[in-house]
């Protein structure tokens, strides 16, 4: 009964298919394989850290905030883990609780900055960021701790092919679809990032669900700290910034088809993003291709990608006006968005029929 | 659920039927007094029209009666008991919804889910989508408009379906009273009919029905009771029997407009053609051939989709031509963008002023110069002088030609539009849906300046939902149906001739095309159409 349309989602599983086949192809001519078991097993552990991290941020990108804390999140966990753990299988269990719960803290901190005193969240947590930076830099010059072997092996083990970090990445991103298509927090997080005063008229608490995804975005990327750590063994103060997790993780999200904007998007468009950026990274290794390049290569896969979303882009609401001079806050915003899907939707209104997926493009622009 | 709104609640016992009573409402912003003493009652069922002028207070009263804003004054009674909502949920949940003027819809999520937002059904602690989209669709079928799709996204939807999905949210909170802002500002005729539809199923229930608009003759087709505000006061509340129009206008300006639709400014001659069209057309619109002369008003009709925005918008450039040929004072012209067709002369004032005329957040003085800086970079020193004098002869209200025009009333914001074309002196200005959802005085206002316009020789199309404003202003009617002109009537027309020409049925078509009344077939209509179709015979 449902009119079929073509979902974001399934555009980046299609670009993803198309990844993977140039991949294949070009890792053929070098007389590697790419689908052989070793070489799948480095793609998916190559998705484990940026796919929890990402998880977390499609969460607070769905609601309409950012977190480029993310990277000092990740910093400290692996940092906190590693000296609480300090070498001592018996401190694994209370380790992995209490760099948790500080993350979460840290999230609830960029919640209630983003909620209640109502920074946005791109400064709200670009400061706590530099706040958490700061105390790295002071308290920590070089690693420190010790990751004992039993947790080592979770960044080391797998299931066939399969690493158990996947995993539990994977099992983490049913949960997360789980809590975004089944719970009201979840329908509400959607509302407040797609316009908060419609929620609020609608009896929705607006700041709860934003809290909880930036929560939860913090637990995420804590969750990235400590696969870290299993894997390097040590604390590392610099770790997260070297992998560059904020903006990589808002590149994916936005790859995937969420909008940056806010109130739509989803987990599985994150993955395939994650994905898409783990085989062209898998493929240039194997190639051994200039480590620059390999940055030129992402950047115009993350435009191309979007690019095409909008080429697709509509946004068929039109706005409707009249005599109101009092108009509130929330609906400014979004009139404010509108001139832009209206030229949008004008533009491609013939071709409108299923099309859908569109302003990840103006999200892109932000 | 039907079954509890016939049987309902009890009658209040203290009078008959009243559903709703509001008794000494006051209320300030600022110190600056919005609503002074306002006495309002709503019986079951009943239709009960609110009506002013911009500014007269209707939103503020709907939003006090909402919950959204306190009285500062007064109490309000719903159902025999006096209530005092803290939040517009309250409201809801007691049963008395608003439907706001803005969409109070989410366009990425599905029909149900913007129905039940807020209060989604749960089972074992999750949300039940199952059970959300068949209550959804229940709501739907109640209202005998089964064909929206619980579990499409409300953003593929058009703006009736969108409306239909406001009423149906109205409805799922078990509403015994419904208002409605403007609900027909963006619709046209054939959607209103189908809202029409739905306020008498409504009203059959025994749901009462606050119906807010600018619309007369809406409000004297739907409502039983009409209350008219007035600069915050109440002026009277009457049987819509007891009232005529001349009347009603004459009680919400307090004086009697000499003539809603000024008569053609004495001495205004039609000269040459100074726009030709000649089987233009482009992947919307095909065939069209019309020519504009100076000193000519010419009125496109047609209902929604029927390509009259595209047929405006491909004169101006916006989707130009691809085939045919357009002559401009009869030098032959082809018009790839806006630019080009503003540098000839030409002016589009646009359907969507907030979207496509205005730049909100800009003042008043950026957006009249915004063309002019834009295309004339180089008279920009000179036109600045004249905005001014624009402005006031427009009679623009606002705090000065810095503020802000977002606050401006939506009069106000389309006499800046107004004034942004005036001050690149065009030759040829099309109109699409100049009034839509202004008050009288700034429709009256528009009027004017098109008669204006045309004494000055100057030459205006102008495309518009709103039958009597067609009838009422052109020289000669147009009507489009299917992307195609396929009648022209001319001035006085009636409105069943239009509407006749407009709906393809045959009877009392005066076409001056043979075959005009011909059905169509094949033609590629316009995304939007096909589920309003369906709607107006549902």
């Amino acid at each position: 009964m449902r009119r079929f349309r073509v979902d974001s989602t399934v555009i980046v599983l299609g670009i993803l298919i198309l990844v993977i086949a140039v991949g294949a192809i070009l890792v053929a001519t070098v007389g590697r394989s790419f689908f052989s078991p070793g070489n799948i097993r480095d793609i998916l552990t190559g998705m484990s850290v940026l796919g929890l991290v990402a998880i977390g941020q499609t969460l607070v990108i769905l609601g309409a905030s950012l977190d480029l804390s993310v990277t000092y999140v990740i910093s400290l966990a692996i940092l906190i883990g590693a000296t609480t753990m300090n070498g001592n299988p018996a401190n694994i269990p209370w380790a992995v609780v209490f760099t948790l719960l500080v993350c979460a803290a840290i999230g609830l901190v960029n919640g209630l900055i983003v909620t209640v005193l109502k920074v946005n969240g791109f400064i709200a947590t670009l400061g706590v960021g530099l706040i958490l930076q700061g105390v790295l830099n002071t308290n920590f010059q070089g690693s420190a701790g010790s990751v004992p072997w039993a947790f080592q092996l979770i960044g080391a083990t797998g299931v066939g092919p399969i690493p158990v970090s996947t995993i539990i990445m994977i099992a983490l991103a049913v949960l997360v679809w789980f809590l975004l298509d089944r719970t009201r927090t979840g329908a509400h997080l959607f509302a407040v990032g797609g316009d908060p005063e419609v929620a609020r008229l609608s009896g929705v608490r607006t700041r709860p669900p934003l809290i909880a995804a930036h929560v939860l975005c913090s637990v995420f990327a804590g969750l990235a700290g400590l696969l870290l750590a299993s894997r390097l063994g040590v604390g590392s103060p610099t770790v997260g910034q070297q992998g560059g997790y904020a903006l990589l993780s808002i590149a994916a999200v936005v790859l995937g088809g969420t909008l940056l904007l806010g109130g739509r998007g989803s987990v599985w468009g994150t993955i395939g993003g994650v994905a898409i950026f783990a085989v062209v990274d898998n493929v240039m290794s194997v190639m051994q291709v200039n480590p620059f390049l390999k940055d030129v290569v992402r950047g115009v896969v993350i435009v191309a990608a979007v690019a095409v979303y909008s080429r697709r882009a509509i946004v068929r609401r039109r706005s409707r006006f009249g005599p109101g001079g009092t108009r509130t806050g929330g609906d400014a915003t979004a009139a404010a968005a509108a001139p832009a899907m209206v030229a949008a939707s004008r533009a491609l209104e013939a071709e409108a029929e299923a099309a859908e997926a569109g302003p990840a493009a103006q999200g892109g622009v932000r | 659920m039907t079954d509890t709104m016939l049987t309902g609640t009890p009658v209040p016992s203290d009078g008959p039927d009243v559903v709703l009573r509001a008794r000494g409402i006051s209320k300030s912003f600022f110190g600056v007094s919005v609503l002074s003493d306002i006495d309002f009652d709503v019986r079951r069922g009943e239709v009960h029209g609110l009506v002013g002028e911009n500014g007269a207070g209707k939103s503020t009263l709907m939003k006090v009666l909402a919950g959204v804003h306190h009285p500062d004054a007064g109490t309000v009674e719903f159902e025999g008991q006096t209530v005092s909502f803290g939040h517009p949920r309250q409201a809801m949940d007691a049963g008395l919804v608003t439907v706001f003027q803005e969409f109070n819809l989410l366009p990425e999520r599905t029909v149900a889910q913007n129905v039940y937002l807020g209060r989604e059904p749960r089972r074992a602690g999750f949300v039940d989508k199952k059970g959300m989209e068949r209550r959804t669709r229940e709501l739907l079928e109640s209202l005998g408009v089964a064909f929206i799709d619980p579990g499409a996204r409300v953003g593929s939807l058009t703006v009736a379906e969108q409306q239909i999905v406001e009423i149906v949210k109205a409805l799922s909170f078990d509403a015994r009273v419904i208002s409605m802002d403007e609900p027909t500002a963006a619709l046209s005729d054939h959607e209103v009919e189908l809202l029409y539809a739905i306020i008498r199923t409504l009203t059959a229930r025994g749901v009462a029905v606050i119906y807010v608009s600018h619309r007369l003759k809406e409000i004297f087709d739907l409502c039983d009771r009409i209350t008219i505000l007035k600069d915050g006061s109440l002026v009277s509340t009457d049987a819509a029997t007891d009232l005529t129009d001349g009347e009603l206008v004459r009680r919400m300006v307090g004086r009697p407009l000499q003539s809603y639709f000024p008569a053609a400014v004495a001495g205004t001659v039609v000269g040459e053609p100074r726009l030709e069209l000649s089987d233009c057309g482009n992947p919307f619109v095909e065939g069209v051939s019309l020519t504009l002369r100076a000193g000519e008003i010419v009125g496109v009709a047609g209902l929604q989709g029927s390509g009259r925005t595209e047929l405006v918008e491909g004169v101006f450039g916006v989707n130009g031509f691809t085939r045919g040929s357009v002559r401009v004072d009869g030098r032959p012209v082809r018009f790839t963008s806006p630019r080009a067709a503003v540098r000839a002369g030409l002016a589009l004032v646009t359907e969507d002023r907030k979207a496509q005329g205005l730049a909100l957040g800009q003042s008043v003085l950026d957006n009249t110069l915004l063309v002019v800086h834009s295309v004339f970079a180089g008279r920009t020193g000179s036109s600045r002088k004249r905005v001014p004098g624009i402005l006031s002869s427009l009679e623009v209200s606002s705090r000065g030609v810095d503020q802000e025009v977002r606050f401006l009333s939506g009069g106000n914001q389309q006499k800046v539009v107004l004034a942004k074309w005036l001050v690149t002196d065009p030759q040829i200005v099309l109109f699409d849906e100049p009034t839509r959802g202004i008050d009288v005085g700034a429709k009256v206002a528009v009027y004017q300046l098109m008669r204006q316009l045309a004494a000055e020789g100057k030459a205006v199309l102008m495309v518009s939902s709103e039958l009597p404003e067609v009838i009422g202003m052109s020289d000669r009617i147009l009507v489009m149906r299917d992307g195609e002109l396929v009648a022209e009537l001319a001035a006085g027309a009636a409105e069943h001739e239009v509407l006749a020409a407009a709906t393809g049925s045959s009877a009392g078509s005066v076409s001056t095309e043979p075959g005009a009344s011909e059905p169509r077939h094949g033609e590629p209509s316009h995304g939007d159409t096909a589920p309003d179709d369906e709607g107006s015979r549902a």
